[in-house]
């Protein structure tokens, strides 16, 4: 009885808690705010959606059940199919789902101020994307892990399935796209940031090699010698900087890098994966959970101010950094962080495959999408603890502000962020860079923030380092989904043309495996190059496309969870999918309707293209500008009828989805559920150590 | 009389502490995979006693090709 009421009385204190640091966060309207009511609102929010939500979701709808026995144990075959300690399924699938695009979506979506971003970043991860990651998880445990795109086609019919892989390969092809934009902007004209991102990749390969024929298997001798390596690189580069000869070498525009990424991306996808990816994959991972630990506990240790509003002018949908207003972007922009339909590619396949038990379920679906999540929120306090008028300084593109720091300055300034070029000298110098102005895609500004943040907590005379770190974290795993997805996208584009020509499908026949990843390539190396010559930047049309598809994918995920719950006699519960799936759905179309339809140029592909003909013909573009108009013509023209696309292969599974309902609601055949029958565990239950 | 019941409190702490490293060292390696082959021969000998095991080499080279079929990182 005692425990009992402690126990009340501590979630009612998590609950006072949370409510008073959401609370302060959103009515909270002065100078700035301290950092650490951030945390302590993610945490409680986590902790009562985890406590309360994800335990009513298992037992009432999901109705887990810890004596059946998990795919791991019916068919452990020692490999794909094995019981794993519980934690170490939740390291395995919180390093897979954790990628960089919840470090960039907050950055770019505190343009409308840090109130925004928070809100749907804690709301939409525990209504939407944690639930989203735990139903999958469990839809595909129960279906001896099957993939995403196999139980679309198994539980609504074949055109879900196909309209579910084919959808997966074009975000992968825009994802790849805009996370090399990143990767360029981040190194253009910057030669120590260059050199270290070089750097990497002889390291990753020396690491290879010493994993494959020095120690073999040894992955953590191997990773450490890899960490060791890449800090040596991130001082190393500050020593290229300063070498007049060798800082040449290193120093250059975006095009030749966009080249080189593309190049590398190429090499990458077709040399074996124990020389580059899985090292690479390694070190990016201990970069990432290590990175990620020191940011926290250096925010908790140092609390810094927030000096972002809580709101800016820019909801209105006229931001430098993307066009569009707060609804629907705020929601399309921050994407992974709150839900991502990529997470149901990883809930479905891999992980499943390891539980042991249905019981581990929530933990490791929801919580780890918590702490995804949680990854984000620390995004968005590096990019707010920037001064309002450095972060638009850093992340407006020259196209919007201007290209002369003066006038850059003078613009920001006019929009009631003062900010001033002495200032952003001072900084580029005490960050080791020639120039900080202009420099889209998030990882600098993201950089900058971390560097500040370290800095204060650990040596102030360190920035320089600092921020050369952060850009090699971010560079080290945005080249690993680089590298991971150019190979996806491999398999999956020889499994469809396998159908064409069965000899292109085999995985190992190099002349398809060459042309396939060519094709790959080109098809992402396409849109980074579109992006680089862009003069608005690239990341106001890549990034919002990006975010569109990967929320159409969850809405996909959402959609699969939704008819099963129909079909297994839910239908009172089925809002706790049918509810994000509306949203998603309301939010995807708006967008695509908004990058379609919008007559304004900033905003509207086919306006921009419209515009851009008119500037042409009418002979007032510069030179080097009417050079490439006709290829950013096109490519506004593209990008139109790939958004429309996407909201098509949306609306097809979702009418298949309903048909199915309706079907089965009338009692008419419907494809039968691919649940497995119940067969009970044999392996002993911890039940000791879930309690 | 004190002394010694210190004496054994810190040698029970020493020992709670070391259990403690050592747990967390083997969850380290089990995560990483550096422990992969180890397992590997231990589910030979249980589940296929007849097949000779593959060497260290092979098998991580097997268990690398393996993992990187399918989707394996994220956004």
């Amino acid at each position: 009885m005692q425990q009992r009421i402690g126990h009340i009385l501590l979630w009612l204190g998590i609950s006072v808690l949370g409510a008073s640091a959401v609370g302060g966060i959103a009515l909270h309207r002065g100078e700035s705010i301290n950092a650490l009511w951030f945390i302590v609102a993610a945490v409680c929010v986590y902790a009562i959606g985890y406590r309360f939500y994800s335990a009513w979701v298992a037992a009432r709808i999901l109705m887990l059940d810890d004596t059946r026995a998990t795919p791991a144990e019916r068919l452990n075959d020692g490999r794909d199919y094995l019981p794993t300690n519980r934690w170490v399924v939740f390291g395995h699938h919180f390093a897979a789902i954790a990628g960089p695009g919840p470090l960039i979506g907050p950055t770019l979506a505190a343009q409308f101020g840090y109130l925004p971003g928070t809100l749907w970043i804690l709301a939409g991860s525990v209504l939407g994307g944690c639930v989203q990651d735990m139903c999958v998880l469990f839809f595909s445990t129960r279906r001896n892990g099957r993939s995403l795109g196999q139980m679309a086609r198994d539980e609504l019919g074949p055109i879900g399935g196909a309209a579910a892989l084919f959808a997966t390969l074009l975000i992968m092809i825009i994802l790849i796209a805009v996370l090399g934009l990143v990767v360029v902007n981040a190194m253009k004209h910057s030669p120590w940031a260059t050199s270290t991102v070089i750097a990497t990749i002889p390291i990753a390969i020396i690491v290879g090699i010493y994993m494959r024929y020095i120690r073999p298997g040894r992955v953590l001798e191997g990773s450490l010698l890899g960490v060791i390596l890449l800090l040596l690189s991130v001082g190393g580069g500050g020593w290229v900087d300063q070498q007049p000869v060798l800082r040449e070498l290193f120093n250059h525009p975006g095009l030749p890098l966009a080249f080189g990424v593309i190049g590398y991306g190429f090499l990458a996808a077709v040399l074996p994966v124990w020389l580059l990816l899985a090292p690479r994959d390694y070190l990016s991972t201990f970069m990432k959970l290590g990175t990620v630990l020191l940011l926290a506990a250096a925010i908790i240790v140092l609390q810094p101010e927030i000096k972002m509003p809580a709101l800016t002018q820019f909801t209105d949908g006229s931001g430098p950094i993307f066009a569009g207003s707060i609804f629907p972007f705020v929601f399309i922009t921050i994407a992974c962080g709150a839900i991502s339909g990529f997470h149901a590619l990883i809930a479905s396949g891999t992980t499943p495959k390891l539980l042991s038990n249905e019981r581990d379920i929530p933990m490791i679906g929801y919580g780890g999408m918590a702490l995804e999540s949680f990854v984000a929120v620390m995004a968005l306090i590096a990019a707010t603890v920037l001064e309002p008028g450095i972060y638009f300084a850093i992340n407006s593109p020259a196209g919007i502000v201007g290209a002369l720091p003066s006038e850059a300055v003078a613009t920001i300034t006019s929009w009631g962020f003062p900010v001033t070029v002495e200032q952003m000298d001072a900084l580029a110098k005490a960050m080791g860079e020639a120039t900080l102005f202009a420099r889209t895609g998030g990882a600098p500004s993201l950089a900058v923030g971390m560097a500040s943040i370290f800095a204060s907590a650990f040596g102030e005379h360190l920035l320089a380092i600092w921020y050369h770190f952060a850009i090699m974290f971010e560079a080290v795993f945005i080249l690993t989904t680089l590298d991971a997805g150019t190979r996806v996208g491999r398999f999956m584009l020889q499994d469809m043309l396998g159908n064409l020509w069965p000899k292109l499908g085999r995985t190992s026949w190099y002349p398809s495996v060459i042309f396939s990843s060519a094709l790959v390539v080109a098809g992402w190396g396409y849109f980074l190059y579109i992006g680089v010559i862009d003069p608005n930047g690239g990341v106001n049309i890549l990034w919002p496309l990006f975010g569109i598809a990967n929320q159409m994918l969850a809405a996909i995920a959402l959609c699969v969870c939704t008819g099963i719950l129909i079909k297994s006699g839910k239908l009172k519960y089925v809002w706790v999918t049918a509810l994000p799936l509306l949203w998603l759905t309301i939010l995807t179309s708006t967008a695509v309707y908004e990058k379609v339809a919008s007559d304004n140029p900033r905003l509207g592909f086919f306006a921009a293209a419209d515009d851009l003909s008119q500037k042409l013909a009418s002979g007032v573009l510069p030179p080097e500008k009417a050079a490439v108009a006709p290829q950013l013509i096109f490519n506004q023209q593209l990008d139109a009828w790939l958004a429309m696309l996407f909201a098509a292969l949306l609306w097809i599974i979702i009418l298949d989805m309903l048909r199915m309902a309706s079907r089965h609601l009338r009692g008419l055949p419907v494809p039968e559920s691919k649940e497995t029958p119940y067969q009970q565990t044999r392996l002993e239950t911890q039940q000791g150590a879930t309690a | 009389m004190q002394l010694a019941t210190a004496r054994s409190a810190c040698r029970q702490f020493g020992q709670a502490l070391r259990l403690k490293l050592k747990q967390g060292w083997s969850l380290l390696r089990e995560l990483s995979g550096d422990d992969a082959y180890e397992r590997y021969l231990q589910h030979q000998a249980l589940h296929h006693p007849d097949e000779t095991p593959l060497c260290r080499h092979a098998f991580f080279k097997r268990e690398q090709q393996q993992k990187w079929q399918g989707v394996k990182r994220c956004c």
